[in-house]
């Protein structure tokens, strides 16, 4: 791992700019998800967790601006540091499509971060440590689970995943490889439309029977990070409180349906 | 869908990086309405209208706005009675000689 | 101005002269809300108009559908930038409810269920230019755009037109609502495109 500053979380001293970034590399990782690789000159680093604001401008001055999750650690690149933003395609959305389908390499775009530092894994922290995502709410979590290989921590995670459909898990192969490689770290999925072939069960929402099985009773004082739609945050974080787990330790973050 | 959705306080972080040079989503913040102290990223915030309002989780009542202009933003903290923002450690300074 | 995204244009922002400056079209209907969405039910909806001098006329449910109602078919332009145009409506304009209500206030404040406000010059609710209404595209106001009721003042920006409208306080004095008190025109004229304090 390079030393490359690592936010350390304590206040920053000035306010935060806009700054360019360009896109390096894309990857697809779903049908409607793509990863946006941006090279971003002056990034401080950050926490996983941490988000950061995407502002787009057109000819005439118009801006639209949006949030992501920045989906992993920092990558040294050849120009600079770069960091990794996960899209989910928002149909009729403004600015998702045009990243998805228009944005190309090299193409500049204001960058405004590390943001946010309260839905955040420090890796000292020492307690276990459970995800639970709903669709592209994984993106946050997914920051968590590669901090914690990258650092070398030993806290075990528990990742519950809920998607519509198996199509719809985004960084499914590296889940996969994960699993196998990433001691400590296990992953369960709950399917709200379609399960796989030979899946066990039918598909629901996420329930409290899914909760209790694959994440960490509470007296285990596990922190808690919960990620997606609000009607999913809401329900995962009443099962949560309803088995026990005290709410300051269990940290949300809700998506907005704009796109 | 009959029922608006709120986002977390989390997102406050962004737009009032443009006036703090803290996050204040981190910090605590006590409810004029109802005197619950919890941290400001817990708060509910209402981002589809022509600011941001964020209520009190515990009783809905209005404790920031946020209203950005072109050239100007707009902050009303009168929900609020404090906010408790953490810093550093100060280290301890040599005194007067 | 920020750095120019290359292909990005955003949201169409037409050039049509139906149009105040600044506005896009949209053919669906937005949501905004400053807050939870309050259930209000009929048997204890009402309606009240207070003048200044502490006089008060009110309405129930039951006695504003007796009104005369119109149906206003108006464009309605929010401040958020978009344009919805021949929107239709039924309601009872506020020349009706105005009509016994004897003041001299020029201002006029609206306040709502869930305790939204807004304010606006008496003058604008007269003139078949304000309504309150309860019906939007021959159909109950859903309550996330306001239902039961909401005011409509469709010459102003939309935050004018209160939601869930449970009132109108007469003013001899201009009182900042909600928004107007958070950066947002006393007035809101979409055509001088009023959008903020100073605008």
């Amino acid at each position: 791992m390079t030393e490359r500053a690592v936010a350390t979380g304590t206040p920053a001293r000035a306010p935060i700019r806009w700054q360019v970034g360009r896109l390096v590399e894309r990857r697809v990782e779903t049908p409607s998800a793509q990863t946006l690789v941006l090279e971003v000159p002056d990034w401080p680093g950050h926490l996983p967790g941490q988000h950061v604001d995407l502002r787009l401008t057109a000819p005439d001055g118009y801006q639209a601006a949006r949030s992501y999750s920045v989906a992993g650690p920092v990558v040294d690149g050849p120009g600079g540091p770069r960091i990794e933003v996960t899209v989910q395609r928002v149909p009729d959305g403004e600015v998702s499509p045009y990243l998805i389908d228009v944005y190309g390499a090299g193409d500049p775009v204001e960058v405004r971060g590390p943001l946010g530092g309260w839905f955040i894994w420090r890796p000292e922290e020492t307690a276990p440590v459970q995800l639970l995502a709903g669709g592209s709410g994984i993106v946050p979590l997914m920051a968590m689970i590669r901090a914690r290989r990258e650092t070398g921590s030993k806290v075990p995670f528990r990742l519950l995943y809920s998607v519509r459909t198996p199509d719809d898990v985004i960084y499914a192969d590296e889940l996969r490889r994960r699993v196998r490689d990433d001691f400590g770290l296990d992953v369960a999925y709950v399917y709200t439309r379609e399960a796989p072939e030979g899946w066990r069960g039918e598909p629901h929402r996420i329930g409290l029977a899914d909760v209790n099985t694959h994440g960490w009773p509470p007296d285990l004082e596990p922190l808690t990070y919960v990620c997606g739609p609000t009607g999913f945050v809401e329900a995962v974080a009443d099962l949560l409180v309803g088995l026990g787990h005290p709410s300051r330790r269990v940290k949300t973050e809700r998506f907005g349906p704009t796109g | 869908m009959t029922e608006m959705s709120y986002l977390d306080g989390n997102m406050l972080d962004g737009p009032l990086r443009e006036l703090f040079a803290v996050d204040l989503s981190t910090a605590m913040g006590r409810c004029e309405n109802c005197g619950m102290t919890g941290s400001m990223a817990s708060l509910h915030v209402f981002s589809h209208a022509p600011g941001l309002v964020a209520r009190c989780p515990s009783c809905e009542e209005v404790m920031l706005r946020l209203v950005r202009g072109p050239d100007r933003a707009w902050l009303d903290l009168r929900g609020t009675t404090f906010l408790q923002v953490p810093l550093p450690l100060e280290q301890t300074r040599p005194g007067p000689l | 101005m920020g750095i120019v995204s290359p292909g990005f244009q955003g949201r169409p922002r037409t050039q049509e002269p139906a149009l105040p400056p600044g506005q896009y079209l949209t053919e669906d209907f937005p949501v905004l809300s400053a807050g939870p969405t309050p259930r209000v039910s009929l048997d204890t909806w009402e309606f009240v108009i207070a003048a200044e001098n502490g006089t008060e006329h009110r309405w129930s449910w039951q006695e504003l559908m007796a009104l005369p109602q119109e149906t206003p078919m108006v464009d309605i332009h929010c401040v958020t930038h978009w344009s919805k145009l021949g929107t239709t409506w039924q309601g009872v304009s506020l020349d009706t409810l105005l009509d016994g209500v004897d003041t001299g206030a020029h201002f006029a404040l609206a306040h709502s269920y869930g305790g939204y406000t807004t304010n606006l010059p008496l003058d604008d609710l007269r003139g078949g230019r304000a309504w309150v209404a309860h019906t939007f595209d021959g159909a109950p106001l859903a309550p996330e755009h306001g239902g039961p009721a909401r005011l409509l003042v469709p010459h102003l920006y939309f935050w004018k037109s209160a939601k869930w409208v449970r009132g109108i306080r007469l003013k001899t004095m201009d009182e900042p609502g909600f928004w107007e008190t958070a950066g947002y025109h006393d007035y809101g004229d979409p055509w001088r495109e009023q959008r903020y304090q100073g605008d």
